[in-house]
C-alpha cells in the first residue's frame, strides 16, 4: 500500500477554497478555538488530527489559539452538560466580535448516542448561536476542514463601519444571542455533510 | 480453539460494617481491587439500596461482596480508609445513588457539581430518565494547602490546547508543588442511565462512546458481560478479530501519547514524527472497518459485520512499514540528552502507591507491577498468544515512555501473528438465553490505559437494569494527583501527558 501524501486535503480542492475564502474575509488568518462542551473525546482526536502533518491546517493559514480572546471561530464538540455550561458561555463571552461557532459532531448537533440525558443538554444549541453544523461521530478531518470552509464563506468581509455580520444572507440569528437553536432548516439539510449552504 | 463456557461469580452477601475488612482481606491474599459499585434493588425485588464490592482474585476467580444498605438511612461504614483503591467510587455512588460512605476521609461532592440540587441522586430508580433537574446552586470548596509562602494555581476547566476539560489546583511553593486537586466530571453525560431500560445486547454505540478512543475496550468488556449473562459463546473468528481490534487500538493509542509526551516538552520533530504514524493507522482502522476509531463493529455475539477484505489485505503491509519508522522516531527521543533529561525523574510514583491507589495498565506496569488483563485473566483469543508483560521500574515519565514504545512493539508482532492465524468462518451469533431479572455479571479488557470493567445486571424482559463502567482513566487519575506533588509547576502538563488519562471515559 502507497502511503497517501501529506497534501491530502488539497486533493480534494477544499483547502484552496478555504484558504481562499480566508484571504477574502479575514486576510489570511482564521483563528479558531476549540471548546470540549461535554464529549467523547472522538471529535476533539479528529481536530487534534488536523494539526498532524497529513493535515497541516495551519499551511491553510488556519491557526488553534490558546485562548477565546484570540480567536475568530468556536469549535465546539460534546452535548454541552451541565457542569460545563458556565464554562462554556464564559469561553463564548471572551470571544471578540464577530464570532462564529460551529458545532462538530452528533452530540454537539442534537445530543448524539447521549440526547435525552439528566446530565445536559441535546446540543449546544440550546446555550449558544450556532453557526455550522458539521455531522459526524466523529466527522472526519476532511469534514472538519469542509465546515470551516462553510464557516468562513459565510462570513461577511470586514470592512470597518460596515462592519459585523448583519443581514448577511443565510444567518441563523444575530451575534450573540444564546439560547437561540439553529433553525429546522440547518438540522435537516441535505445529505451533503453540511447543512444550511 | 474450544470455546469456553463462562461461569459468573457466586455473590457473597454481608454485612455492612463487614464490607471493608472482608475486601481489605481479599486483597491482602493477593487480589486485585476492581471495583465498588451501587445499586439500587427495588427494580429488582428488593426494598433497599445496595453496595456491591469486587476484586479480582490472582486464580482468575472474583470475590464479590455485596451490602444491603437500607433506603431510609442510606448509609455505610466507608471502606477508603481500608482500601484507598475505592476512594471516588464511594464518592461517585454517593452522588448517584445517595449511599453515604460513612467515615470517608474526602466528602466533597465528585460528579455532580455545584448545578445540580440537594438530594438529586439520578441513578435512583425513583428518578425519571431523561428528565433534568432543576437548577441547584451550591459553592466549590476546592482543597488548598495554606500557609507563608503557599499560594494557589487554578487552572481551567478550559484549557490552551485542543485537550478535555478538568479543572487543578495546584497550592505550591514558588515553583514546587505541594498539593494537586483535581477536579473532574465536566464531561459527565449520564451514560450509564441512559442504558438503562435498553435491550441487554443493544448498548454497544453507548457504552464504546464513553470514549472516543478507547471504544474497542469498552466494547469488549460489555461485549463479554452480555455474553457471560446470556451464556452465549463467541465463534472462533470474531474472537481473533477482537484481538486485532483491541491491538490496533492500543497501537495508535500508543503512538499518539509518545507524541504527546513529546509535545509536553515542546519537542516539536518527534511530536510531527509520532503524529504521522498515528494518522496512518487511523486510516489503516478506517480501511479496515469504515471508521478510524474503529467504532461500531465490536457487539455482544462477535462483531457487527465482517473485516473489510480490502483493507485486512493491506494491513500486514502498513503495520511492517509503521514497525520500523516507530523504532526509529522512538530513537530518536531515546538519544536526545535534552529531551531525556526532561523525562527522567520527572513525575515519579512509588510502586507502593500505585498498589495502594489500584493504578491499572502503563502507570502501572512503569513502577514495576506486573498487571496486565491479557495475560491475567485471558479473554477473546489472548489465553492462545504469548502477551509479554511490559515492566519498569522508575515509575517516571521516561518510564512510562520506554513502556509505551516496548508495548506498541509488541502489539506490532501481536497483530503479525493474529493476521496469520486468523481462522475463517462466521463473526457472529445470536444471544442464546434471556437471563433472569437480577442476575449480574463483569466483563472485563485491557486498553491503552489499562483495564477497563463492566458491571451489568439485568432487567426484566432481557434488559439493562444497571451498568457501570470503571475504566483505567477513572482508576489511574489519583495516581497523576499522586506523581506532581514535589515537581515544578510546568512540569505538569508532561507528568498528565505520560499518563494520558481520558477524562470521558472517566466521567462518562
Ligand atoms: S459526536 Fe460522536 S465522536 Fe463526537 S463527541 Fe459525540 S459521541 Fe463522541
Amino acid at each position: 500500500m502507497t502511503a497517501p501524501g501529506p497534501i491530502h486535503p488539497d486533493e480534494l480542492g477544499a483547502g484552496r477554497r478555504l484558504r481562499r475564502a480566508i484571504d477574502r474575509t479575514l486576510g489570511r488568518s482564521l483563528h479558531v478555538r476549540h471548546l470540549d462542551a461535554g464529549s467523547c473525546n472522538g471529535c476533539d482526536w479528529e481536530i487534534a488530527a488536523l494539526l498532524n502533518p497529513y493535515h497541516d491546517l495551519q499551511r491553510l493559514g488556519i491557526d488553534v489559539v490558546a485562548s477565546p480572546r484570540h480567536a475568530d471561530l468556536l469549535l465546539v464538540t460534546g452535548t454541552m452538560t451541565r457542569n460545563l455550561e458556565d464554562a462554556a458561555r464564559r469561553t463564548y463571552e471572551a470571544m471578540p466580535e464577530p464570532r462564529l461557532v460551529v458545532a462538530v459532531g452528533a452530540c454537539a448537533i442534537a445530543g448524539g448516542v447521549f440526547a435525552g440525558s439528566y446530565a445536559g443538554r441535546d446540543g449546544i444549541g440550546e446555550v449558544l448561536p450556532v453557526d455550522v453544523l458539521v455531522p459526524g461521530c466523529p466527522p472526519r478531518p476532511e469534514a472538519l476542514i469542509h465546515g470551516l470552509l462553510v464557516a468562513v464563506g459565510r462570513m461577511a468581509p470586514w470592512r470597518g463601519s460596515e462592519g459585523g455580520r448583519a443581514g448577511h444572507p443565510g444567518r441563523p440569528g444575530e451575534a450573540g444571542r444564546p439560547g437561540e437553536a439553529p433553525p429546522a432548516e440547518d438540522a435537516s439539510g441535505p445529505g451533503d455533510g453540511v447543512p444550511g449552504r | 480453539m474450544a470455546e469456553r463456557t463462562p461461569t459468573i461469580d457466586a455473590i457473597d452477601h454481608v454485612p455492612a460494617d463487614a464490607l471493608g475488612p472482608r475486601l481489605a482481606g481479599e486483597l491482602a491474599t493477593g487480589a486485585r481491587f476492581v471495583m465498588l459499585v451501587g445499586l439500587d434493588e427495588r427494580s429488582v425485588g428488593g426494598d433497599g439500596l445496595a453496595v456491591e464490592a469486587v476484586a479480582a482474585r490472582p486464580d482468575g476467580s472474583l470475590a464479590r461482596l455485596r451490602a444491603a444498605v437500607p433506603l431510609d438511612a442510606a448509609s455505610y461504614p466507608s471502606v477508603t480508609p481500608l482500601v484507598p483503591a475505592a476512594h471516588w467510587d464511594e464518592r461517585e455512588a454517593r452522588d448517584l445513588l445517595g449511599i453515604v460512605p460513612v467515615g470517608h476521609p474526602d466528602p466533597r461532592r465528585l460528579v455532580l457539581h455545584e448545578r445540580w440540587p440537594r438530594g438529586y441522586h439520578p441513578l435512583r430508580k425513583d428518578v425519571p430518565a431523561g428528565v433534568r433537574p432543576p437548577e441547584g446552586e451550591r459553592r466549590f470548596v476546592p482543597f488548598e494547602v495554606h500557609g507563608e509562602g503557599v499560594y494557589q494555581l487554578p487552572v481551567g476547566p478550559i484549557h490552551a490546547g485542543v485537550i478535555e476539560p478538568g479543572h487543578f489546583r495546584f497550592s505550591a511553593m514558588g515553583e514546587r508543588v505541594l498539593h494537586l486537586d483535581a477536579r473532574l466530571f465536566f464531561v459527565h453525560r449520564g451514560l450509564e442511565k441512559l442504558a438503562e431500560g435498553r435491550a441487554l445486547g443493544a448498548a454497544a454505540p453507548l457504552v464504546e462512546r464513553a470514549c472516543g478512543v478507547c471504544g474497542v475496550t469498552h466494547g469488549l468488556a460489555y461485549a463479554q458481560a452480555v455474553e457471560m449473562l446470556t451464556g452465549t459463546g463467541v465463534p472462533p473468528r470474531a474472537r481473533w478479530a477482537r484481538v486485532l481490534l483491541a491491538e490496533l487500538e492500543r497501537l495508535y493509542n500508543h503512538v499518539g501519547d509518545l507524541g504527546n509526551i513529546c509535545a509536553g516538552i515542546g519537542f516539536t520533530s518527534g511530536v510531527s514524527r509520532l503524529g504521522w504514524l498515528k494518522e496512518r493507522l487511523l486510516r489503516a482502522n478506517d480501511a479496515l472497518t469504515g471508521h478510524r476509531y474503529l467504532a461500531g463493529i465490536v457487539v455482544p455475539g462477535g462483531l457487527a459485520f465482517e473485516l473489510d477484505p480490502a483493507g485486512l489485505a493491506a494491513l500486514p503491509s502498513t503495520l511492517e512499514a509503521v514497525g520500523p519508522e516507530l523504532a526509529a522516531a522512538v530513537r530518536a527521543v531515546v538519544r536526545s540528552e535534552g529531551v531525556m533529561s526532561r523525562l527522567h525523574g520527572t513525575g515519579v510514583v512509588p510502586a507502593e502507591t500505585a498498589a495502594a491507589l489500584g493504578a491499572l495498565g502503563v502507570s502501572a506496569r512503569a513502577t514495576g507491577l506486573r498487571v496486565d488483563l491479557r495475560h491475567d485473566a485471558p479473554y477473546a483469543a489472548y489465553d492462545e498468544l504469548e502477551v509479554g508483560v511490559v515492566t519498569a521500574a522508575a515509575g517516571d515519565v521516561a518510564a512510562r515512555f520506554h513502556v509505551r514504545a516496548q508495548e506498541a512493539q509488541a502489539s506490532l508482532r501481536l497483530l503479525a501473528e493474529v493476521l496469520g492465524r486468523m481462522p475463517a468462518g462466521p463473526v457472529t451469533v445470536p444471544l442464546a438465553t434471556v437471563p433472569e431479572p437480577g442476575a449480574s455479571a463483569l466483563g472485563a479488557a485491557e486498553g491503552p490505559r489499562g483495564a477497563s470493567w463492566l458491571w451489568l445486571r439485568a432487567g426484566d424482559g432481557g434488559t439493562i437494569d444497571r451498568l457501570r463502567l470503571r475504566s483505567a482513566s477513572f482508576a489511574n487519575w489519583p495516581v497523576v494527583a499522586a506523581a506532581v506533588p514535589g515537581n515544578l509547576v510546568p512540569d505538569f502538563p508532561l507528568i498528565n501527558k505520560s499518563f494520558e488519562l481520558c477524562y470521558a471515559c472517566t466521567d462518562r
